[in-house]
């Protein structure tokens, strides 16, 4: 359907544009930016007055729960939340039931994802067999099959000649391998970080060094094998200063954030809140602050809403049975917006961490708004917040430590290939 | 955020921690508990400030011990008590803990006494039951015994009289004792100047300091000219491990023996929240000595929990 968005304020952080300007849409396509192509006749036009108009959110680290934990949330419920949320690409973690370790399983996800007709969807491949980390999977297959990177979610591998090799087999083939530095030893008990908080509560903590441990491991390898290595999730002030150190050297090494990571710390677990069981665990203050500084900066390149959508029941346990983990499609833009409001951070600057620095990390054509790509477009509203609670959440997850903040930026309209997906009533 | 153990005139709603409670309501409960000690040693040992209610003791996790004397004191209160032992096996079955919860409170609880293997466990009950029920936690993992450090600071009271000019020493496993815990937080809370904790670091937790406690891993220089001396109790499955080599090593460094114990002050006090480990972290000379008061702490345990039940049954 050909559609026109006039009077928005269109913001493409890749383009370095943020100017009221009209969109035309065609065919899937954007065709014209400012003025319509000759011919275009639209069959709706949409007045964004007030709104803005920026590319549709690449999100790195969206668990769509399919196949394995229906129970939690569906392919559906989930794809239906991103577009709420104005996420039209995400990279799905393998850490499905069986994980995705398979070319028969990706197809299958990227067939059902198809044939919802939401988001696209990117899944990560599994780097090693059952996440075991004892034996490689089949990348290249999987690769054919469309996985883009390779990963282990959140199970480490133990064995550092594994690791290794997965690095090198990987870099092989120049496939990108995705990993969430940490020691599985200094975390295996842990549940909370361990710090002043989990001293006074009397909870089981993970040391900071659990994640900087595995963090120069990775470093030191991926210096010898030349592996593309995205870090996920980094939760320390230690491990930014690293990365950091290593892009300066050249390591071909990229980083991203929870959303949550840059608003919570340790402090917010108040009294046992469950909500705030997460892996990374929320840490000191100290770290809350280079983590926003980092992204900023840019040595942090993406921050990913890291949805794990959960069934109340194990949240509603003691803190440390309660599964870790967030829902977290729809809050990362408002979550984005909070931070780069509290950072007096320009949108058009802050809007790049959720869209073309991702795009860029995956390799896809997403993420921006040029004429001739794929109409992938989030229109929504920065000066509309709204109270989050269960019942303004399309996830079926309902787990969030935000549950009654007032979050800026309210979604109005989702297109993906210039469909229109998502319209707010 | 309202400190969940208080209602909103700012009374004891239940007692979850000692941490956050004001000076007042310790003090109060101390005073009460007090009046109670004679009650424990009148011909007739009853009161009939519970009478009519219900307390249900809810343990997670065995201890025969604590649940005694939560069961005397509420029955001193002429309370009917109702002691379930739940392993946390049958949880595992299908019932939550809050339907658990749930059930028990439709049978007409009044107080719930919980213990349970993990740290908040007791929070959780105390944010989802009825507005009229009390809950007192009676230890949850590493983080809090409340009763325990209150009596604790009773036994220091009845002996020292006064917290404000006194050195306390608790020595050992503080990483995972929620009885330590409690007792550094009553005892800041109290006024105490020079608290201490003596350990080996695998037993301390980090930034232990920030509880407001001096750190001493030297048995002799920690111990010197100090009041009370308070030994914790040392797990047996930590005795050989990452944690420690053997339970002889720990005893030759950190067990409470005469000579280390002569470091302290003349009238210092001894006290263990028991069981006790005889020769690995209190030598038997010691335990049976002049100087300890363990046994006082189990009679006064009694009275402490009576305070604590009927406080909170009288500000419902």
């Amino acid at each position: 359907m050909n559609t026109h968005i006039k009077n928005g304020r269109v913001i493409d952080p890749k383009h370095g544009i943020d100017a009221v300007q009209d969109v035309y849409i065609a065919d899937g396509r954007i065709v014209g930016l400012g003025s319509a192509p000759g011919g275009f006749s639209a069959a709706r036009t949409i007045d964004a007055t007030g709104l803005v108009v920026m590319p549709g959110l690449v999100d790195l680290a969206a668990r769509l729960r399919e196949p394995g934990f229906e129970h939690k949330a569906t392919l559906q419920s989930e794809m239906r939340a991103a577009v709420a949320g104005g996420v039209t690409s995400l990279a799905c973690p393998p850490d499905t039931d069986p994980p995705l370790d398979e070319p028969g399983l990706v197809e299958m996800l990227k067939h059902r994802a198809r044939e919802l007709n939401l988001a696209h969807v990117y899944p990560i491949g599994a780097l090693t067999a059952k996440l075991e980390g004892e034996r490689l999977t089949e990348m290249a297959e999987l690769r054919d099959a469309g996985c883009v990177a390779f990963s282990q979610a959140e199970r480490q591998i133990v064995d550092t000649e594994v690791l290794w090799r997965a690095l090198q087999y990987a870099a092989t083939f120049d496939f990108a391998v995705w990993l969430r530095p940490q020691d599985p030893y200094l975390a295996k008990a842990g549940v909370a970080h361990d710090g002043e908080v989990a001293t006074r509560l009397g909870l089981a903590g993970i040391p900071g060094f659990a994640e900087t441990i595995a963090l120069s491991a990775l470093l030191q390898l991926t210096r010898g094998t030349g592996t593309r290595l995205h870090l996920c999730r980094l939760s320390t002030a230690e491990a930014v200063d690293m990365v950091r150190t290593a892009k300066a050297e050249g390591l071909p090494v990229t980083c991203d954030v929870g959303a949550h990571h840059l608003h919570l710390s340790e402090m917010d677990l108040a009294y046992f809140d469950s909500h705030c069981n997460m892996t990374p665990p929320f840490r000191a203050l100290r770290d809350l602050e280079a983590l926003r500084a980092g992204v900023r900066e840019g040595v942090i390149d993406v921050v990913c809403s890291d949805h794990t959508p959960l069934d109340e029941d194990v949240k509603q346990i003691p803190f440390g049975e309660a599964e870790p983990g967030a829902t977290g499609l729809e809050l990362l833009l408002p979550l984005t917006l909070k931070w780069a409001e509290e950072s007096k951070l320009p949108l058009v600057q802050a809007l790049a961490r959720v869209t073309c620095d991702p795009a860029r990390v995956l390799q896809i054509d997403a993420g921006h708004l040029a004429v001739g790509t794929a109409a992938d477009v989030c229109v929504f509203d920065p000066a509309d917040w709204f109270k989050v609670s269960a019942s303004t959440l399309k996830s079926q997850g309902k787990n969030t430590p935000f549950i009654g903040y007032e979050l800026p930026g309210v979604v109005r309209y989702t297109f993906v290939s210039g469909h229109l997906c998502y319209e707010a009533r | 955020m309202r400190n969940p153990q208080l209602n909103e005139k700012g009374e004891l709603q239940h007692l979850l921690t000692i941490e956050g409670l004001p000076r007042a309501i310790l003090t109060h409960i101390l005073d009460t508990a007090e009046s109670f000690v004679g009650v424990t040693e009148r011909e007739v040992k009853k009161v009939p400030l519970l009478r009519g209610q219900s307390v249900f003791n809810l343990f997670f996790e065995n201890s025969t011990r604590t649940r005694t004397t939560f069961e005397i004191a509420a029955k001193r209160l002429s309370a009917d008590v109702i002691n379930l032992n739940i392993n946390t096996s049958s949880t595992n079955k299908g019932e939550t803990l809050l339907d658990t919860v749930d059930n028990l409170t439709a049978m007409h609880a009044d107080m719930f006494v919980v213990r349970h293997a993990q740290s908040g466990a007791p929070h959780m009950i105390a944010q989802h039951v009825a507005s009229h029920v009390h809950v007192i936690n009676a230890g949850d993992g590493r983080h809090a015994h409340s009763t325990q450090g209150l009596l604790d600071a009773y036994t220091i009271r009845h002996y020292k009289k006064d917290f404000t000019g006194l050195s306390v020493a608790i020595v050992g496993d503080v990483l995972h004792s929620r009885v330590a815990r409690s007792l550094i937080h009553a005892l800041t809370t109290l006024g105490t100047p020079d608290l201490r904790v003596i350990g080996p670091q695998t037993l301390l937790p980090t930034s232990v300091e920030q509880l407001g406690v001096r750190v001493f891993h030297d048995m002799s220089l920690g111990l010197r000219d100090v009041d009370v001396v308070v030994t914790l109790r040392l797990q047996n499955e930590r005795m050989r491990g990452p944690l420690l080599p053997s339970a002889q090593e720990y005893f030759k460094s950190y067990g409470l023996t005469p000579e280390k114990l002569a470091l302290a002050k003349p009238d210092a006090i001894v006290m263990h929240p028991g069981p006790m480990n005889r020769g690995v972290e209190i030598d038997s000379a010691v335990a049976d000595g002049p100087q300890a008061v363990i046994l006082s702490q189990v009679t006064f345990g009694i009275a402490v929990r009576m305070a604590v039940m009927s406080i909170l049954a009288g500000n419902s």
